[in-house]
């Protein structure tokens, strides 16, 4: 489903290189989770694989279901079923997270040659969802994540996402901020998304998550690379031991 | 030589009262009654007193007052209708002006309970009449401390407009809707409203007036009465408008005036608000699209000399291509004017770096005891807002589109009336969408 080859990354305004060669292929139906150190670039690739401004790709390719991502503008990545939940997610005043809600289920409907969704039928939908993550009507109605406390963006991220529901879930920390309680209803909500053709790659710091949403894959990413794979063990790896272990294995 | 020495800036009044005269040359007073005659007199000569607005002038700076004043109006094509005009949905008295003639065959009849409306052209033939106490009258008073030279030429030579006298709740609202036909028009109109205590109306104005087109409203709002204005000003791009609002605010009165502009080369609306009661409350907002040969000048003085004022400016202005944008805005606080509270807030969207948005935000205040402030602001899109709406699916268009809906809802919100801010938001999604065609 998600391929990444080779992928090199750096910064458009300076040249650093923030990603040195990233291989990493996610399949249908299966959970992959990114954890390691600050600053190694978690952020950065799913930034770019979203299509984000200010990167340039060197080398390297990304593809989604053989379709090249990385030549397509954010919004057609999206209408390709690619979805990122933001690490900080955006404030935008004004704007109503019904109305922002309802653009982009209807766009990406379009896009994909569906009819739109009526107003009624997409009230009753957002109200489940939104009652299934325990956000209140109340906050749908408010602007985009203005005003939201840390957790509540968080779950307004994986509303969007139960919404949406894309082919390809990039959860960029997620569970940070996000209290026990929320924690557990963030990870049923994408348990409840799990399935046979949907692919999640979780980037997290915390092996807490990964007992809720089980990986299949666990990678460590540290300056630019993934330097270690491995099975749900590894996460309990980092947490017990820190970085330094594994690092200490992976050749300079 | 015995020519006296003058200073610069006598030599430039001096320019400027010559250019007046000629510009007045050939120019007659309308015909009426002994109160509007002596009002129009009167503005006459303060006009020539002051002289026609001059691009020295203090205020002028960033406008050119030129097309305004020069002797023909300059061509404005007639607009042809594209869509339903604004506030097709409202149910409203409607009184229209074709070219700045009151149009009695198009107008609905003057009746509404607990409203009195006359044509000026008619109020200005009585000998006596109410409207003496306003007519010409708030627009003087608004001549200090800054000169408003075209809007005493309105009063001097505008013979049409409404008068309108509110003794009660109206039941709708009044509706002035503009028609412009002839390419070359040059209208002048002068509103006269008059609330009396308790009484409450909702004035609309909408469409293309005229190629060039001068007008005044002057609102006096009695103790407890309540005025509410919301205007769109018509799609026709080549016109020329200057307007002007004189309102003056008895205690516990309520004041509320929006302004949507879409296109236009020139707009100079100048609104002027004195509070002379207690507890009133103001509140003045426009929002603004331009795109192009397109400037737009809102123009605010709001003085208060009463105490536990409450005023409120809020503008917005999106603008691109070349588009410029401008506010002057001032909140005067006389001595005593205590427990005031003034707000104010400019800002413009730029979606290029060929627009301009030039802002001058003023305070004086004499009393200690008040809260004010003021914000102005110049900035591009919010690039993360932008990517955010993208990677939900959005369309660069789209997302521009409610960004830029986003960035103006603060000014629309102004409008009491939901259904009044629904039409309104409705024409700036028309004009986002025609844009992205
Ligand atoms: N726009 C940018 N300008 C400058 N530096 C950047 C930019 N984007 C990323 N970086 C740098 O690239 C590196 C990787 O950042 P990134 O946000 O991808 O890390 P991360 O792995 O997500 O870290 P964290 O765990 O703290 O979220 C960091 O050193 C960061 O400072
Ligand atoms: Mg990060």
């Amino acid at each position: 489903m998600l391929e990444i080859k080779g992928l090199k990354v750096k910064l458009e305004e300076e040249d650093k290189e923030i990603l040195k060669g990233v291989d990493l292929t996610v399949e249908p139906g299966s959970v992959h989770a990114i954890m390691g150190p600050n600053g190694s670039g978690k952020s950065t690739l799913s930034y770019v694989l979203s299509g984000r401004e200010g990167y340039v790709v060197t080398e390297g390719s990304a593809t989604l279901d053989g379709e090249d991502l990385l030549d397509l503008e954010p919004e057609e990545r999206a209408a390709l079923g690619l979805f990122l939940a933001f690490q900080y997610p955006v404030e935008i005043p004004g704007v109503g997270n019904m109305t922002f809600l309802r653009t982009a289920v209807n766009a990406q409907r379009k896009a994909r040659g569906k009819e739109e969704m009526n107003a009624t039928d997409f009230l009753k939908l957002i109200r489940a969802k939104a009652k299934e993550l325990k956000i209140d009507a109340e906050m749908l109605k408010r602007p985009v994540n203005v005003g939201f406390s840390g957790g509540e963006k968080k779950r307004n991220e994986i509303l969007q996402m139960a919404m949406l529901e894309p082919k390809m879930c990039i959860l960029d920390e997620t569970d940070s901020g996000l209290d026990v309680d929320a924690m557990k209803l963030v990870s049923d909500g994408v348990n409840a998304l799990r399935d046979a053709g949907r692919g999640f790659l979780v980037i997290t710091h915390y092996q807490r998550l990964l007992d809720h949403i089980i990986p299949d894959v666990v990678h460590i990413m540290a300056d630019g690379r993934i330097v270690k794979s491995g099975g749900p063990e590894l996460a309990q790896e980092v947490e017990r031991d820190g970085y330094a272990g594994i690092m200490a294995e992976v050749p300079a | 030589m015995n020519a006296p020495i003058q200073s610069k800036r006598a030599q430039l009044k001096q320019a400027k009262l010559a250019a007046t005269e000629e510009r007045l040359q050939g120019l007659s007073l309308p015909q009426g009654g002994v109160w509007a005659t002596e009002a129009r007199q009167s503005a006459l000569a303060r006009l020539r007193e002051m002289g026609l607005p001059a691009r020295r002038d203090e205020y002028w700076k960033f406008t050119r007052p030129d097309t305004l004043i020069q002797q023909e109006a300059p061509v404005a094509e007639v607009l042809a209708h594209d869509e339903a005009p604004v506030f097709d949905g409202i149910d409203r008295l409607k009184i229209v002006f074709v070219d700045g003639v009151f149009s009695a065959a198009e107008s609905d009849p003057l009746d509404l309970a607990g409203v009195e409306i006359e044509r000026l052209a008619d109020a200005a033939k009585a000998d006596i009449h109410w409207a003496r106490e306003i007519f010409g009258v708030l627009e003087a008073r608004g001549q200090s401390p800054v000169e408003r030279p075209l809007a005493a030429f309105n009063t001097g030579f505008a013979d049409d407009g409404v008068v309108v006298r509110v003794t009660d709740r109206a039941q709708k609202p009044v509706s002035l809707i503009y028609r412009h036909e002839s390419e070359t028009s040059d209208a002048m109109l002068h509103h006269v409203v008059r609330l009396e205590k308790g009484a409450d109306l909702t004035l609309l104005e909408n469409g293309p007036a005229a190629a060039r087109f001068n007008k005044v409203l002057e609102v006096d709002v009695a103790d407890g009465a309540a005025f509410h204005h919301v205007r769109a000003q018509g799609r026709d791009h080549q016109r020329r408008a200057a307007t002007h609002i004189f309102a003056r605010l008895g205690a516990e009165s309520v004041f509320k005036s929006f302004t949507l502009t879409v296109n236009g080369m020139l707009t100079r609306n100048e609104c002027v608000v004195e509070f002379t009661g207690d507890d009133a409350v103001a509140h003045v907002a426009g929002a603004c699209l331009g795109d192009g040969d397109f400037l737009h000048d809102d123009t605010v003085f709001i003085t208060h000399d009463a105490v536990a004022c409450e005023s409120r400016q809020v503008f917005k202005k999106v603008l691109r291509n070349g588009a410029t944008g401008v506010f002057q805005g001032k909140i005067l606080v006389k001595p005593g004017a205590q427990k005031t509270d003034g707000y104010q807030k400019s800002q413009s969207l730029l979606l290029d770096d060929d627009s301009q948005f030039l802002a001058k935000p003023e305070l004086e205040i004499y009393a200690d005891d008040v809260a004010c402030s003021h914000g102005s602001t110049s900035g591009a899109i919010d690039e993360e807002g932008l990517f955010y709406l993208r990677s939900r699916g959005i369309e660069e268009g789209p997302a521009t589109d409610l960004m830029t809906l986003a960035f103006l809802a603060e000014a629309v919100e102004e409008i009491e009336d939901e259904h009044l801010a629904e039409e309104i938001t409705a024409r700036l999604e028309g004009w986002l969408a025609r844009r992205r065609g």
